[in-house]
């Protein structure tokens, strides 16, 4: 195990410095709250989406240096794009961190861009949910729902 | 011979020559992520002795059959080794006699028996159950149902900043309306060994039962149900090195012959009949159904070989592990340990300065040494010291001075990784 695959210098540097944390975006319209019951990590996730497009994201909330750079890592890829698109590289992300259409990596990693660096959990199953946190949470709050989610 | 019977064979001897107890534990034998395995996840589970592995499987290879029925002959081996099992856990606990002790399926299963069948009768809106701030969810989520049920109301004994009970607050807290003190004999987040016969003593003063979470206790001290007079103790085979899914609840037989059977079904009846039923004799009347009868006879075994190697002896090396473990780890800069009772037993708990404990888990599981992260079914108590969640070493019998200096450098290594 290499585990300076998974805690590359990208995501230690957002783990120490978080961008987009903890925030709360002016004219915030959608929020949800994120928990993974196996270690305690909470995560709020908080956008303002005009026409379906993301303006402005932010979040709150601690967690391991894996949750807390990949919710960052999210934040800053999100600023501008559609709700569609952002389906579209969590899809992706979830993609890469489970192998699945595996054959297909290279097309992941193009959509993935900056995101790829969080390909090195994969190797650590139990950690997965922590990269995915975020996301989930994110997904729930483009859904408007108020309902906390879990990993579980 | 194991190891537990050469220390036997030599009398007077105190302390265990703790190379030869490992040659006992076949699993500690290998490498993981290429080092040597370090186990120091015991208070989630303990490793087997190989005397443990081969009574389960003897058992299952030669004597397995139903018990309390049938007069075959292995119907009579399995039956007899099962009942063996109880009378060495009757003296392991030094319990009055057989029937106080119940077979169940470990701590969480016999603090919901006792929360249903002794406290659901009983219990009145307004009547008060006194747990602490340091318990296992298994011990404070059986009471909020019991509460939920009966209108009764759960209190709470806080803890000090070393993870101490307070117990001047404890004392102010029992009263009239106090039926049920449950606490932790040892705390599985902390560490804390608690004066528990202090404790109840004065749940007795109000004319209230005490029950004890013996799960961190049982793999580390000895336990006298007689000396300490509660009224219900509760332990997990796993914990003490014997199999999964078993586990023991000892009760005043008094208060046991009162009490409502828990679960109805074979082996706790004497008669059923359409009209009516009645229950079976102490032990038999709360072990319904076909018992973990390979669970038990490992028990038994596990509990042989720590009686053989001696729990003083025990309890004398594994201070010296916490001893040690608590300096080297005291000495790393931006390390904070969380529970530092003067009373304690096996476990170092800590959070580091800038550094998620489930990434000093992964980091240090790189090197082979295997911890527990996370708020270890003890939210409340994480909340009380203003974590999310811990890092956790807890050591065994079989543990050693080298593998402490193993957890050191892996955490050093944990320093690497974040601060390069």
């Amino acid at each position: 195990m290499d585990l300076r695959a998974l805690y590359e210098e990208v995501i230690l540097d957002h783990n120490r410095n978080p961008r987009n944390y903890p925030k709360k975006p002016e004219g915030c319209n959608c929020t949800a709250h994120g928990h993974n019951p196996l270690c305690g990590d909470e995560v709020q996730v908080h956008l303002r989406v005009e026409d379906g497009v993301i303006k402005d994201i932010g979040f709150e909330g601690q967690g391991c240096a894996i949750s807390t750079a990949s919710a960052s890592l999210m934040t800053e890829a999100l600023k501008g794009k559609s709700e569609a698109e952002a389906a579209a590289l969590f899809e992706a992300l979830h993609d890469l961190l489970t192998d699945e259409n595996a054959e297909q990596s290279d097309a992941i990693t193009d959509r993935l861009g900056k995101l790829t660096v969080l390909g090195g959990v994969k190797e650590y199953p139990m950690r997965v949910k922590c990269a995915t946190l975020a996301w989930h949470t994110l997904a729930a709050a483009l859904e408007h729902s108020k309902n906390l989610v879990t990993t579980e | 011979m194991s190891a537990a019977s050469r220390a036997a064979g030599q009398p007077g001897r105190n302390l265990y020559d703790v190379h030869e107890v490992r040659k006992d534990f076949p699993i500690l034998h290998q490498e993981v992520n290429g080092h040597p395995l370090v186990y120091l996840d015991n208070g989630a589970t303990s490793q087997k002795p190989q005397c443990v592995i081969d009574t389960v499987r003897h058992y299952y290879e030669h004597d397995n059959a139903n018990v309390h029925r049938g007069v075959h002959t292995l119907s009579e081996r399995a039956t007899n080794d099962y009942e063996g099992a109880r009378d060495t856990v009757q003296r392991f606990i030094n319990a009055t006699d057989r029937g106080e002790v119940i077979l169940t399926g470990g701590t969480t299963d016999g603090i919901n028996l006792i929360a249903q069948s002794y406290g659901r009768p009983l219990l009145k809106a307004g009547d008060e159950i006194i747990i602490s701030t340091m318990e296992h969810h298994s011990n404070i989520v059986p009471w909020q149902m019991l509460a939920g049920q009966t209108g009764a109301e759960v209190k709470v004994i806080p803890v000090n900043d070393d993870g101490e009970l307070d117990m001047d607050a404890y004392m102010q807290m029992l009263g009239p309306k106090t039926r049920i003190v449950s606490v932790v004999h040892v705390s599985n987040a902390l560490g804390t060994v608690n004066p528990v016969k202090a404790i109840i003593d004065a749940a007795h003063g109000v004319g209230a039962v005490a029950v004890i979470d013996g799960a961190q206790a049982a793999p580390h001290l000895a336990i006298d149900v007689q000396a300490l007079d509660c009224d219900f103790y509760a332990f997990s085979g796993h914990k003490v090195f014997g199999p999964t899914g078993i586990g023991v609840l000892y009760g005043k037989r008094a208060l046991l012959e009162d009490m409502d059977a828990y679960q109805g079904g074979g082996d706790m009846i004497r008669t059923v009949s359409f009209e009516g039923t009645t229950y079976n004799d102490l032990p038999y009347k709360f072990e319904a159904g076909t018992p973990n009868i390979a669970g038990a006879i490992g028990l038994g075994a596990a509990l042989n070989y720590v009686t053989n190697l001696g729990l003083e002896a025990i309890a004398a090396h594994e201070h010296a592990v916490l001893e040690a473990a608590t300096s080297a780890l005291s000495e790393i800069p931006g390390l904070r340990l969380i529970g530092t009772a003067r009373d304690k037993s096996s476990i170092v708990s800590f959070v580091m300065e800038g550094v998620h404990p489930h990434d000093i888990g992964t980091v240090i599981d790189s090197e082979g040494v295997a911890i527990r992260t996370g708020h270890h079914c003890a939210m409340p108590l994480m909340k009380r010291y203003g974590v999310a969640a811990t890092a956790r070493a807890s050591f065994a019998l079989y543990n050693t001075r080298e593998e402490v200096e193993a957890l050191a450098h892996a955490i050093r290594k944990v320093k690497e990784v974040f601060h390069r």
